[in-house]
């Protein structure tokens, strides 16, 4: 039986949960999330609908999920993933999928799939434009060889204020289930230590190689001689 | 034939939403930076911090090499190159 928790029950993490309910039948999913639906949500967040504005996310999407998915096993988790939270959500995990819209959690997350030695797949959207990537502790890359730490606040726009591109979600969430789906049935991902990249707008997509950084601080948690995972 | 630089979605308000501009007579990622800094006011800040390094939480890949895995700004340019600015974001 293997668990793979969902961070995050926005534009990505609908559509993720979905498809890997579908795609590996009898996985263990915990949906976690602090917050309610709201109504600008809708467009993106496919699991809700206008009667469960105000409800916690979690709760609704493992009750819609349930009913789509027959036979899937859904838990809620209305909290935030953070140092706090982190070890209980992360014990017994085979992998996790972060769509959060936090710089911090995205940081918190790889930092304690790291320690964990837990499976991650990242992906984000901003505007039109998409990212993946996937970390597997002690072999390759992670989210800190790429970007050394979160930006303050303020510097960059969040989705709250850039947006993002409803049709994008979809893609980006269903490519953050194909990975998670290979990780726990023993393929190798598509994008370990790999930054796909999409530009909505333009229609393209493209990857490029994430070397491992030597001085990363949560590489550093996970030797590279630990191979947990194929 | 000019460096075409690849702008991301954050960055684009800088650039009239354009998301390729090109620089001419780039010997170097630093000089491309500059020039794009003199045509795009507000993108230096976003890219560099006070020290001139570029920052933590952007990353640019001249081809598809991350140039701090080579010589970060001092990276050498050559006509027909890209240069691609990935910075974190957060959306979900």
């Amino acid at each position: 039986m293997s668990t793979a928790v969902v961070l995050g029950m926005g534009g990505l993490g609908c559509p993720a949960a979905l498809a890997l309910a579908e795609q590996v039948p009898g996985v263990r999913l915990l949906l976690v999330d602090p917050d309610r639906v709201e109504r600008s949500n809708l467009s993106r967040q496919i699991l809700f609908t206008e009667a469960d504005v105000g409800a916690p996310k979690a709760e609704v999407a493992a009750r819609r999920l349930a009913r789509l998915v027959p036979g899937a096993r859904v838990e809620p988790r209305v909290l935030r993933f953070g140092p706090a939270s982190a070890s209980g959500l992360l014990d017994g995990c085979d992998v996790l999928l972060d769509g959060t819209d936090s710089f911090e959690t995205r940081f918190a997350a790889n930092d304690a799939a790291c320690a964990g030695r837990v499976p991650l797949v990242h992906g984000a959207v901003l505007g039109w434009d998409g990212q993946l990537l996937t970390v597997l502790p002690g072999q390759g890359s992670c989210l800190r060889c790429l970007f050394e730490e979160p930006p303050p606040p303020g510097a960059l726009p969040t989705c709250a204020e850039a947006g993002v591109a409803s049709p994008l979600c979809g893609v980006v969430g269903a490519a953050m289930a194909s990975e998670a789906a290979r990780i726990l049935l023993g393929e190798r991902p598509r994008s370990l230590a790999r930054l796909h990249r999409w530009d909505g707008l333009r229609g393209t997509e493209r990857d490029v190689p994430v070397p491992r950084d030597p001085r990363c601080l949560a590489c550093a948690l996970a030797p590279e001689a630990d191979l947990r995972h194929p | 034939m000019p460096v075409i630089v690849k702008i991301p979605a954050p960055l684009r308000p800088l650039t009239q939403g354009q998301s390729e501009v090109s620089v001419e007579n780039a010997a170097t990622v630093q000089a491309a930076v500059e020039d794009l800094s003199r045509r795009y006011p507000g993108l230096r800040e976003r890219l560099l911090d006070e020290k001139g390094a570029l920052r933590r939480y952007v990353n640019i890949f001249r081809n598809d090499e991350d140039i701090r895995h080579s010589k970060s700004l001092q990276t050498a340019l050559a006509e027909g190159d890209k240069l691609t600015i990935v910075p974190a974001i957060a959306g979900g």
